[in-house]
């Protein structure tokens, strides 16, 4: 029995093709996704985003626990106050990754968002480290939560919400504030402007109708996946696992060392790993001819195998095959992708493909 | 939809008789809809000799790669280069102008160990 987010009629009501997507029913698509990919960006599109876990954190040493418990650095966020946001890792004391999240500063303590696909395993992991501090955490399965993206998100949001034009227009990136029980967070996984808004599960469905009713347009998930890898942005579970680490993920920016009083879980083990140097690196391939890159394929360079693709796919802006891989660090600009039985040219870059809505590539 | 014109192997390629010893192929439009927006596709070449069930070519769509296989033996003597150029072709048009590849027949008996319009719709459900 799939669960079912607070949009589930919503999503059958826009003929949504249904899948179990770790035991969540949710839309792939409404018809086509390459024409959901395109109306984000080029105007608007929504994402039901209800199955990601939203968890407070509470409690007199609320602080002291996230700064032990995450490898980014929550201080950074009071210079800025309440509704700051931080992308940062979740590591294991090897420095592997167990997730990535998105942790805000609250007027209670903090709130985190994390994947639906890790659930489990995130919260045994935190309920264990929260035993040695005196904090509190509560999931919080009534809210629900939606993504709003596109050039024209911003637009479309204060057209249903008109008391909040200027907090939204003046909202800058990465950070929140809260109306009416919403949450509204200038973050999103897209690439585009947007918001990604926690909305309270009892009036979920109506925010979703408004939206609709003025033209912004539903997307699934297989858009998610185009848009957030032209975005050169990570997908747990396949960019990186607990076998990574940071460094070999391309995140070593969410790992803050700069203030050395401060130890966090993984701490010891990712300083020598980067120390020794010897990690492979993550990079976006541009695939030269027709075809597909896919996850799994091997890259080859002098009849060596040097590295693996861990997403890929057709990019419906781009027009091309794109993927993100993680390669030896000697890696030349030109490799050969194992596709099938050819080997097919390829040609490596740095992330990301497309950067606020424009291409990055000649 | 599945026409009586039209006959049907389980991996969901169709066929349809296009002269006296040549049929035209596709794949169906239950196909395209699992598959989704199609963004690539590999026909064999013309002039190809192929038994039934090889793996002649693939449609790829954005999520997956699928394996085109032929549903009877002949010889390549066409292939939809539409398609080849823009594959959504095949997403709007799957049993007409998504048509992928002509065979002049081997062996025309191998058509009537296919599926015909109601078994295939059964079969897909």
């Amino acid at each position: 029995m799939m669960r079912q987010t607070p949009f589930y009629q919503n999503h059958l009501e826009s003929n949504a093709k249904i899948v179990d997507f770790g035991g969540w029913a949710l839309p792939i698509n409404y018809g086509s996704q390459i024409k959901e990919h395109e109306a984000v960006r080029t105007s608007c599109g929504m994402f039901d985003v209800s199955h990601m876990l939203i968890t407070d954190i509470t409690g007199a040493e609320s602080r002291k626990f996230i700064r032990y418990l995450i490898s980014n650095d929550v201080a950074k966020l009071e210079k800025h106050g309440i509704g700051k946001a931080l992308y940062s890792g979740l590591l294991n004391h090897d420095a592997g990754i167990i997730d990535d999240l998105i942790v805000y500063l609250m007027p209670f303590g903090y709130r985190l968002v994390t994947n639906a696909a890790t659930e489990e395993k995130d919260m045994a992991w935190i309920n264990n480290i929260a035993k040695q501090f005196e904090v509190k955490f509560v999931n919080r399965r009534d809210l629900a939560m939606l993504a709003v993206q596109g050039p024209l998100a911003i637009e479309k949001v204060i057209t249903i919400r008109p008391h909040l034009s200027s907090a939204l227009s003046n909202l800058k990136a990465f950070m929140a504030i809260e109306d009416h029980g919403c949450f509204y967070a200038r973050t999103g996984y897209t690439g585009e402007n947007g918001l990604e808004i926690m909305i309270p599960t009892t009036i979920a469905s109506q925010f979703w109708n408004e939206l609709l009713n003025n033209g912004v347009i539903p997307c699934g998930l297989g858009a998610r996946d185009t848009l957030r890898l032209e975005a050169g942005m990570n997908l747990y579970g396949h960019d990186m696992d607990e076998n990574f680490t940071p460094l070999d993920s391309g995140m070593d920016w969410v790992v803050d060392l700069s203030d050395e009083t401060r130890d966090f879980i993984g701490k010891s083990n990712y300083i020598r790993l980067k120390t020794l140097a010897e990690y492979d690196i993550q990079v976006g391939l541009i695939l030269n001819g027709r075809g597909v890159l896919r996850e799994g394929q091997t890259i080859v360079v002098n009849n060596n195998n040097v590295g693996i693709i861990t997403s890929g796919t057709f990019a419906p802006s781009l027009k091309l095959s794109v993927a993100i891989a993680r390669v030896k660090s000697d890696t030349p600009d030109t490799v050969l992708v194992q596709i099938r039985d050819n080997l097919e040219s390829a040609k490596v870059v740095k992330l990301p493909f497309i950067r606020n809505g424009k291409s990055l590539i000649n | 939809m599945y026409t009586n014109d039209m006959k049907f192997a389980e991996t969901h390629e169709w066929i349809k008789i296009d002269g006296s010893n040549q049929v035209i192929v596709g794949i169906t439009h239950h196909a395209q809809e699992l598959l989704g927006d199609l963004v690539y596709l590999e026909l064999p070449q013309v002039g190809k000799s192929v038994k039934a069930r090889d793996t002649i070519g693939v449609v790829e769509s954005v999520k997956a790669a699928s394996d085109l296989y032929s549903p009877v033996s002949g010889k390549v003597i066409a292939v939809n280069d539409n398609a080849v150029q823009d594959p959504t072709l095949i997403n709007s048009s799957a049993h007409t102008d998504g048509w992928l590849f002509k065979l002049e027949l081997t062996d025309i008996t191998e058509l009537d160990k296919l599926l015909n319009a109601a078994d295939y719709q059964k079969l897909i459900g």
